[in-house]
């Protein structure tokens, strides 16, 4: 199966499934319960915020309004607490857990330390984001739309690694034929941006709600100028603008603008599938092992309350961008799509981190 | 001049925002849900946060940020009461804090010794808040001046104050910090990702050690067991001295000290990424450099108490400035913060830039809240701090206990994992060790709170100085030697030449016999041993990932070579001389009732049957077994102080939501909380 058949597949029922709601019939009741919501990251992340963000929330409408406090339980970059996750079991329905796209690649890229098991906890709501690169003002000054003046540049740029959603960017610009040095050891997208306002970095990359809330005041100032987002995807799989950034190219765009940049091939179905599994459906909510399906319709219920509130638009937007979020049946898809990459390009992407960055992962 | 209308305009609404009786009702509130949570080592702010967030979705702006504020600037204050009374850090504010206050405790100075603290904090908390009014309105240039070279040098500055803090054997006083930097470097690295000293196979150590427990295992563990040994009150004789109003006098009579290390505390505070890792310890070396007769720190100097507790007060205040001006949190609190600020109200508060545009009412706000509460706050801890100064006459086999329950509880907070107790007992060891042999401890904690950002900023530096370098020769020197770059370089080269010079004079660890060789060799072979094998380990790095390796290789190194002068010394020096400094040759722990060993014996005991049967059965056993027969309590006394402390533990765990260690039984049976 080639990726792009294979990305169509998985986009056809996830555009079926939005906005599907499984009706609540079950009669389970959290009054006086306190849901625990772990995050396998510290405070200081965007999934905390994402938690932080949706605990109230859900709060409010599930059965009985438990109190659902959101706990962190980072480590190994995520991997512990999934690791953790995997041992527990369904007990009364008050243990919630999150992924990010943190915790998808080390899966997906076989990582020796992952003993979690995407497929066997039970997911009740996705949700996704966005990307965008920019540059700083004097090398984006001669930004046309195509890479072509940045492939004699050397650019700078603040990573946390290039096994996280690193792997994104750092491919892009690699097949745009930049130049781009990584410096690893940053410790969030936040101090990413911050090295780039020093002018230290000189190229950066910030997810919806990171560039809404500090890029974008930079590009209006006119010290960074967007480069590109990573695009949306449409009902048939096809890469498509941001609905949040429809003025800002796709990288697609750019790379078909730029010489010796090709929207086909094992790279560009490699950097596709990897951008699928991070981007559309980047954090997911799961219930453990062995939950029964009247916890799972309860929780899919309450979730799907929180997206038709009157007001979920416009509380939504400023924190976690206009994505679309899965509830019910859809996230049975967003999960599938979120934790599945062909070997292709998995192959591609291991034999590239290696040669690069010396990456082993075995 | 407009830029400074505006702003007196906001001030003004500002504080007709907080000046309203329900905002001060929600303020006080917010205090003192801190102070209970603050009096806990090792909870903090983060922990009282959390609990609050649930209430914040839609809550009226002010009213939020008033409870919440009102919770963690308290945080700061009110862990002064376990690092001066009993000698336990409670968070990385209150580490300087210890080396003065805990010895004034053993005097039978504990009230004045937390008056002064209590006094400098709040004075700190105002100059901050002063300062920062204005300040904010232009740090947002300043801030992006501190680069990595930048930040570097400042790490490099509160690693000179190893200089001040070496001891007797300035040779003893590196290397402790040395193997600091090492112990800091465990794990996964931040660069490449390479293991040190950690393997996969044992997970927990891939993640590093944590702060807090170090913190506890290298200060709190030895000065409890130590305590305990002599079996008598923390304060000699039982006796209270001086009272609460000699504190304030002594804050009164330091005042200008008080005022440049509150400026230090809010201009360190300003450069993200920093954290407040460094600020008291720079406080501290300033008053040690500013004090003409140095005899008395390390023994009970009331400068080392105002010093520190001026700067961690006016800290918070600019931590602020990174949190509202660039969304990047100092702290794990302030990530929480930002976090809650974003569900007030509508949510159209949202920290970054336009926080001074749109939102300066609600800056400003921030900024005199957290003084307000700062004043709020102190005034209940002075009032406090005449009874609760009271503990540190009551004899110390009766407060022990509970001090182990605390500890561990705390370390197990920081990780949620059985081996953070495992940890907590290990370091202690090396923390008894390091005391004995008087090594020299505050340089220890030093090297190992720095050791991850001088590697961090090193490798980083290096990487963007060279990129520079690529391009012109010019740009590169530009980058490396700023004038705020040169500015540090000169403070720093200064206070250790004032460092050497003085440090001769200040014994962090007292004042220690010597005795034979024998035990302070083998103490040092012992440490050259693990420097050895860390330094072997850390080459076995492939080169590509240099960046993960330089700086075990460099540290271990140099101290391996400060390891060797020693050895060699000790073997030509006779016996007796000061190299050979043992607590156990003579003084207070070579008299002591009770040997180390069956002290220890007690705090591992509580630790085994706990990985048997979780903390809380553990616990039940453990406090009637010790008060039974360590204290030799009547039972009715036992039952009366098990039960306090059982039921103190469960209401703050409950309270705040928080889980206990679990163990194997824990793992084969499903039990209700507590007890699961």
């Amino acid at each position: 199966m080639t990726t792009s058949s294979f990305t169509r597949r998985a986009v056809i029922g996830l555009a079926a499934a939005v906005g599907l709601a499984t009706p609540a019939v079950a009669d389970v009741d959290f009054s006086g319960k306190t849901i625990e919501w772990i995050i396998p990251f510290s405070e200081t992340g965007g999934s905390a915020k994402w938690a932080n963000f949706f605990a109230p929330l859900l709060s409010e409408a599930l059965p009985g309004q438990p109190t659902v406090v959101v706990k962190f339980m980072p480590g190994a970059g995520s991997t512990k607490g999934a690791n953790w996750f995997q041992e527990q079991e369904h007990d009364d329905g008050t243990l919630l857990f999150g992924t990010s796209g943190s915790t998808q690649f080390p899966y997906l890229l076989d990582d020796p330390r992952v003993r979690y098991e995407y497929n066997d906890w039970h997911a009740v709501m996705a949700s996704g984001t966005g990307g965008v690169a920019y540059l700083n003002a004097e090398d984006g000054a001669g930004f046309d739309g195509s890479a072509n003046t940045l492939q004699t540049i050397d650019f700078i740029y603040g990573s946390q690694g290039a096994t996280r959603l690193d792997l994104v960017p750092l491919l892009a610009w690699k097949m745009l034929g930049m130049n781009v040095e990584p410096v690893f050891g940053i410790k969030g997208r936040g101090d990413g941006r911050l090295m780039f306002e020093r002018g230290e970095a000189t190229i950066d990359y910030q997810t919806t709600s990171g560039y809404l809330g500090g890029s974008l005041d930079l590009v209006n100032a006119g010290t960074a100028v967007p480069m590109m987002s990573w695009g949306a995807l449409d009902a048939d799989g096809n890469i498509v603008r941001d609905p949040t950034f429809p003025d800002i190219a796709t990288f697609k765009e750019v790379c078909e603008a730029t010489d010796g940049c090709e929207t086909s091939g094992d790279a560009w179905e490699a950097w596709k599938a990897f951008f699928v599994a991070g981007f559309p459906v980047q954090k997911l909510a799961f219930l453990p092992a062995g939950t029964p399906q009247d916890v799972i319709d309860t929780y899919s219920a309450a979730f799907q309350a929180v997206i038709e509130r009157s007001d979920f638009a416009e509380i939504s937007t400023k924190r976690v961008g206009k994505y679309p979020v899965f509830v019910g049946a859809g996230t049975g898809e967003a999960l599938n799509q979120a934790t599945s990459v062909p070997e292709a390009a998995k192959a591609f992407v291991v034999n590239w981190l290696k040669e690069d960055y010396g990456v082993e992962l075995n | 001049m407009e830029a400074f209308a505006t702003a007196a305009t906001a001030l003004g609404d500002a504080w007709g925002l907080i000046l309203q009786p329900v905002v001060l009702g929600y303020l006080i509130l917010g205090v003192v849900m801190g102070l209970a949570v603050g009096v806990f080592p090792g909870l903090g702010g983060i922990a009282g946060l959390s609990l609050l967030l649930p209430f914040m979705f839609g809550m009226d702006p002010i009213l939020g940020l008033a409870l919440m504020i009102g919770m963690v600037a308290v945080v700061p204050t009110s862990d002064t009461f376990a690092s001066v009374l009993l000698g336990i850090p409670g968070s990385s504010a209150s580490q300087a804090t210890v080396l003065d206050g805990f010895p004034m405790a053993k005097n039978g100075q504990a009230a004045r010794a937390l008056s002064a603290a209590f006094a400098s904090s709040l004075f700190g908390g105002l100059v901050g808040a002063t300062f920062l009014t204005l300040f904010i309105l232009v740090a947002r240039p300043i801030v992006l001046a501190f680069g990595l070279p930048e930040m570097l040098m400042v790490t490099v500055l509160g690693l000179s104050m190893v200089a001040i803090l070496a001891g007797r054997i300035a040779l003893k006083g590196l290397a402790a910090a040395a193997l600091g930097i090492m112990i800091g470097t465990i794990g996964e690295a931040d660069g490449g990702g390479s293991l040190r000293m950690a393997t996969y196979d044992i997970p927990y150590l891939t993640d590093g050690l944590k702060l807090v427990i170090v913190g506890l295992g290298i200060f709190a563990v030895p000065e409890i067991v130590a305590l305990l040994r002599r079996d008598r009150s923390i304060a000699k004789g039982a006796k209270l001295g001086a009272g609460w109003m000699d504190g304030a006098r002594d804050w009164f009579a330091n005042k200008w000290l008080s005022v440049r290390c509150s400026i230090i505390g809010v201009v360190i505070g300003v450069i993200p990424g920093l954290g407040g890792s460094v600020v008291d310890w720079i406080a501290y070396g300033h008053a040690v450099q500013t004090t003409k007769d140095k005899s008395m720190f390390g023994k009970g100097e009331v400068r080392g108490v105002v010093g520190p507790e001026s700067s961690n007060n006016a800290k918070e205040g600019g931590g602020l400035v990174p949190t509202l001006l660039f969304g990047i949190p100092g702290s794990g609190s302030m990530a929480i913060f930002i976090g809650a600020v974003a569900l007030l109200g509508s949510g159209d508060i949202e920290v970054g830039p336009g926080m001074l545009k749109g939102n300066l009412d609600i800056t400003y706000s921030i900024v005199w809240l957290l003084a307000l509460a700062n004043v709020v706050g102190t005034a209940l801890c002075i009032a406090a701090s005449g009874g609760i100064a009271r503990l540190t006459t009551i004899r110390f086999t009766y407060l022990a206990p509970f001090l182990f329950m605390l500890i561990s509880f705390a370390a197990f907070q920081s990780g949620q994992n059985f081996e953070d107790l495992l940890a907590l007992f290990a370091i202690g060891l090396i923390g008894i060790f390091l005391r004995r042999f008087d090594w020299s401890r505050p340089a220890f904690l030093i090297g190992f709170v720095l050791s991850n950002p001088v590697e961090t900023f090193t490798n980083q530096a290096f990487q963007i100085a060279s990129f520079r370098f690529r391009k012109s020769f010019e740009e590169g020197i530009e980058y490396i030697f700023s004038p705020i770059v040169i500015v540090l370089i000169v403070i720093t080269i200064v206070s250790v030449f004032l460092g050497v010079r003085q440090a001769k004079a200040i014994a962090p660890e007292g004042e220690v016999e010597s005795g034979s060789k024998r035990a302070p060799l083998i103490f040092l072979l012992a440490i050259a041993a693990y420097l050895l094998f860390a330094v072997v380990n850390a080459n076995a790095i492939p080169d590509y990932n240099l960046t993960d390796k330089i700086v075990p290789l460099v540290v271990g190194g140099f101290a391996l070579v400060c390891c060797a002068l020693l050895l060699v010394r000790m073997i030509r020096r006779p016996e007796g001389d000061v190299i050979f400094a043992d607590k156990e040759v003579a003084g207070e722990d070579a008299d002591a009732r009770y040997g180390l060993w069956s002290t220890l014996a007690w705090f591992a005991g509580l630790i085994a049957a706990t990985w048997l049967v979780g903390f809380i059965i553990a616990l039940v056993g453990f406090l009637i077994t010790f008060f039974r027969v360590r204290a030799g309590a009547t039972w009715l006394q036992t039952i009366v102080l098990s039960a306090g402390g059982i039921g103190l533990m469960m209401v703050m765990a409950g309270a705040l939501n928080r889980d206990f260690p679990p163990g194997l039984l824990q793992a084969a049976v499903d039990l209700p909380w507590p007890l699961k």
